[in-house]
């Protein structure tokens, strides 16, 4: 753009690398990339952020523990455990916590970014899924994303299990009555996941397995992923909330160098910020308290990590009548299967699909670079709510102990609550989220075809008053005008009686009937004398003009 | 690159249709002449975009170059503890030590990390004069010449290399790659042994038989923990619980594999509300029974007992079990009543005659 000379220390770098990669090619393409703006677009940074934050404090941890199962009687300096017998494991996790300076700090921070990394992936997924932002061509990156939180999940499970306190122990106990539970295969995965039996198995192997899941495997794996997901978003584009100057033809907002790499860093200091913060004065796990894994013993009250809760809440609320059958001389465990594998199934299995079920009933195979708001899709909005609910229903059932604690109510009248809440409040979620987008629609329907009350009172000749209405701000009618109305299908046959393709046969007819249950109630928005579509520039005032309404 | 710089900072989504107010409902002034001069030359406002105002500028440039110091002597206060004090007389040490040493590096760490954070935050905001531009969106489809192009060079590289045309060479090169991808498969079977039937019996089976090889009538109960034979004298008040463990279990080859499959609650439950299962009238000691103490659901101790109920419940999952009836199953997910262990007396002592008469623990496959 200009003459002048990037310093001889930037400039030598740079073209050390552009002569033998061709590398400048590159960095002159996405120097300036523009990143759209919208808070929301921050909760995926803080998964990204948090991910660095547990490779950073997991690989200090690595330096002193020790992933073994043999027993040692503690000598350390944690006065109330002295002379106990415990793993090597556990023995090297308080001599981290107590011997080794800020590896307390390292533990707690470890902790923490996990259970940040869960919750910042889900909030990013609710995102994503509420504006639409998954759909093509971004639906890789939709499948990559539920991916990461279910290996998020076992990574966490194989992390906190590694200490070998009492608590994790009780997390694997659970993950072997689940492996055995399996049919046909269940007793051999067990065996072969712990090496003999729960827990040393015949060579005390768990816990270097555990180990090296936890340190290598898993975290390369998602290592990849994390990458291919930036890869592909950078590659895309992000996708834009509807505002003027937003389209699927562009994109608008701050360029990569040097606001948004500057915004971006900054963000990643406040990520480990905080999680420090939470490591310096939030006490999390503190397994001096929990005592060594002894496979007699439990205490009260144990909760996982509450990526795990969902799980636990599922195995909680089964009734185990009538639910565990004998067949042929072999035992299928249906009271801890369909816990384990039915409610996780369909929120992940039903996420995965969910894209392509999309497209499939409403035959809309474009791209979208611009979001949906989530009132314009109420049927999308609904069905997220219900999945909402139904896992936040669990997931309340995993704590139903404590809450049955707090509040003073029965156990067993908590289970029994949750166990009809699973199956009502979700429906009863979808019925009131898609009213209310409904609602909003109108609203919205409202503002554009009759404007919005401009405070200003006036007086007619007869004497009536009523209050003038403005056309509203552009920015708002644009964000409202990006609603896409439902357009109404091409009749099921054609003036011969040739049903039309896309309607043909039971599965024709499903998408169709789908299709019209879908998009029956939408409410058209729409300007009167002019064309809509989002991303032009509409001239203030343009069309509709200013009307004066009767109150 | 094509980006025609576009208007100022005008139109951030997050400031318009703020919380609060009603949409389209008269604007905050300022909002309203950024509006009207939609072109160009707005203040700055939310920071990048514009010329800015050399004094507020420098104002700004202070307030970071502060926060940045801060961060700095936070960052250097974290060394010097961690040099000059964490290790004062010896080392950390101690749960009271290393609370502190947590404190202060955490503390330090954090305020140094949350300083720069504000400090770039502020600079992003209030220093940078980038303004938005705009760039182009593309399909992200190659374009169709492209796509018959490569199909009709991968056809024609498949042509060319005799896959196609000699089909005696793709099966069994296909033959060739299938055992060849499972041989790792082949390369786990060592990561455990076969289950057979391991999960059949516990160590009261083994105990029992070597006290009966020794001629006694069975094991010992030994209480966990502190390894004490128990004498029918020490457990005679109606409602207690505790756990116990074969004799010996200690001095077996595994002893945690062992406990945690024969690991056994033993409870006082009063006479008249006792009922045993029918074929297991002597298997109490004047009402002393003895249940497994892992959950028949998936595997968790139920260690928790309530005297006034006597029921037994499983803090993992809640599965509930009657002390009285055999412990069978009250409420919860679990679906068998937990196992019984035959006890008796001998010399005073409780002893079981004999293993748990079926597998102890969550159901499996092979379990029948």
């Amino acid at each position: 753009m200009s003459d002048a000379q990037a310093p001889k220390a930037v400039a030598g770098p740079l073209n050390f690398l552009d002569d033998r990669l061709g590398s400048t090619n590159f960095f002159q393409r996405n120097v300036k990339k523009v990143f759209p703006d919208h808070w929301s677009f921050m909760l995926g940074e803080i998964a990204l952020y948090s991910f660095i934050v547990l490779l950073l404090t997991g690989t200090f941890l690595t330096l002193w523990f020790h992933p073994s199962m043999e027993e040692v009687v503690y000598n350390g300096s944690y006065t109330k455990l002295k002379g106990v017998q415990m793993s090597d494991a556990y023995n090297s996790a308080l001599h981290i916590t107590f011997d080794v300076r800020g590896g307390l700090l390292m533990r707690q921070i470890h902790h923490w970014a996990a259970i940040l990394f869960m919750s910042s992936i889900l909030a990013h997924m609710l995102r994503i899924f509420f504006t639409g932002a998954y759909r093509k061509p971004r639906e890789l990156n939709w499948l990559i994303g539920i991916n990461m939180f279910i290996l998020g999940m076992l990574e966490g499970l194989f992390g906190y299990s590694l200490p070998d306190d009492l608590l994790s122990g009780t997390g694997l106990r659970i993950t072997q009555g689940v492996a055995e539970s399996i049919p046909l295969v269940g007793t051999y995965v067990y065996m072969f996941l712990f090496g003999g039996e729960f827990p040393a198995g015949d060579h005390g192997d768990l816990i270097p397995r555990l180990y090296s899941l936890h340190i290598l495997l898993i975290p390369g794996v998602i290592l990849g992923l994390v990458t291919a997901h930036m890869m592909i978003m950078w590659h895309q584009k992000h996708t834009a909330m509807p505002s003027k100057n937003q389209s699927n033809e562009q994109v608008y907002g701050y360029p990569f160098y040097p606001v948004f790499m500057a915004k971006t860093g900054a963000y990643f200091l406040f990520t480990f910020g905080v999680l420090a913060l939470l490591g310096a004065f939030a006490q999390i796990n503190p397994i001096w308290q929990f005592g060594p894994y002894d496979p007699g013993a439990i205490s009260s009250g144990s909760q996982p990590d509450w990526y795990m809760g969902v799980l636990e809440g599922a195995l909680r609320m089964m009734p185990g009548q009538g639910t565990e059958w004998v067949i042929a001389g072999h035992t299928i465990s249906m009271n801890v299967l369909i816990p384990a594998l039915v409610p996780l199934g369909i929120v992940f299995g039903g996420a995965m699909a969910w894209p392509f079920i999309e497209q499939w009933v409403t035959g809309d195979r474009r791209r979208h670079d611009i979001n949906d708001r989530p009132r314009n899709a109420p049927v999308r909005t609904g069905i997220g709510m219900a999945a909402v609910t139904f896992y936040g229903v669990l997931w309340l059932a995993g704590a139903n102990d404590v809450l049955a604690d707090k509040f003073h109510v029965s156990l067993f009248a908590t289970t029994w609550f949750f166990r009809f809440a699973v199956f009502i409040l979700p429906v009863l979620a979808y019925i009131i989220t898609k009213r209310f987008c409904l609602g909003l629609q109108r609203k919205d329907a409202d503002v554009i075809g009759h404007g919005v009350e401009a405070g200003i009172i006036v007086m007619a000749p007869d004497g009536g008053f009523s209050e003038k209405h403005e056309p509203a701000k552009e920015e708002e009618r644009i964000k409202i005008l990006s609603k896409e109305n439902a357009r109404p299908e091409a009749p099921a046959t054609d003036a011969n009686g040739i049903p039309a393709p896309s309607q043909k046969g039971p599965m024709g007819h499903l998408r169709s009937r789908l299709q019209r249950a879908a998009t029956f109630d939408d409410i058209p928005i729409e300007e009167h004398g002019e064309e809509h579509g989002h991303g032009d520039d509409h001239a203030v005032g343009s069309g509709s003009g200013p009307k004066q309404l009767g109150h | 690159m094509s980006d025609n710089n576009h208007t100022a900072g005008s139109d951030e989504p997050r400031e318009d249709g703020g919380a609060g107010r009603v949409v389209g409902t008269p604007s905050p002034a300022e909002e309203r002449t950024l509006l009207a001069r939609d072109e160009d030359g707005s203040p700055a406002r939310a920071g990048a975009g514009a010329e800015l105002d050399e004094k507020a500028a420098k104002n700004a440039e202070r307030v970071v170059a502060t926060f940045f110091l801060l961060a700095f002597a936070a960052s250097v206060a974290f060394i010097a503890y961690y040099i000059g004090w964490s290790g004062r007389n010896g080392g950390m040490h101690g749960i009271h030590r290393a609370r502190e040493s947590n404190l202060w590096l955490g503390g330090t760490l954090a305020f140094a990390l949350l300083a720069l954070a504000v400090g770039v935050t502020i600079w992003v905001r209030r220093l940078m004069t980038s303004k938005p531009i705009i760039q182009e969106r593309h399909e992200m489809a190659s374009s169709a010449e492209t796509r018959a192009a490569f199909e009709a060079d991968f056809l024609e590289g498949a042509e060319d290399s005799g896959i196609t045309k000699r089909p005696l060479l793709r099966r069994t090169l296909l033959l060739a790659a299938a055992p060849l991808g499972l041989a790792p498969l082949v390369l786990l079977r060592d990561l455990g042994p076969l289950p057979e039937k391991r999960l059949r019996h516990t160590f009261w089976g083994d105990a029992v038989k070597k006290a009966k090889a020794e001629g006694k009538k069975g094991v010992r109960l030994v209480v966990d923990g502190t390894n004490a034979p128990l004498k029918v004298s020490d457990f005679n008040s109606p409602g207690g619980m505790i756990t116990v463990l074969p004799e010996g279990i200690e001095e077996s080859a595994r002893p945690a594999n062992e406990i945690a499959k024969a690991v056994t609650i033993l409870i006082n439950v009063p006479a008249e509300q006792f009922k045993p299962v029918k074929g297991r009238e002597n298997w109490h000691v004047n009402g002393v029974v003895a249940y497994s103490k892992i959950c028949t659901h998936v595997g968790c101790p139920a260690a928790l007992y309530e005297q006034t109920t006597h029921h037994i419940l499983c803090p993992c999952h809640q599965s509930t079990f009657d002390a009285t009836d055999g412990a069978k199953v009250v409420f919860g997910p679990a679906h068998r009543p937990l196992p019984q262990l035959p006890l008796s007396v001998e010399d005073g002592y409780l002893i079981a005659t004999d293993d748990f008469p079926e597998p102890i623990g969550p159901s499996f496959w092979e379990r029948g």
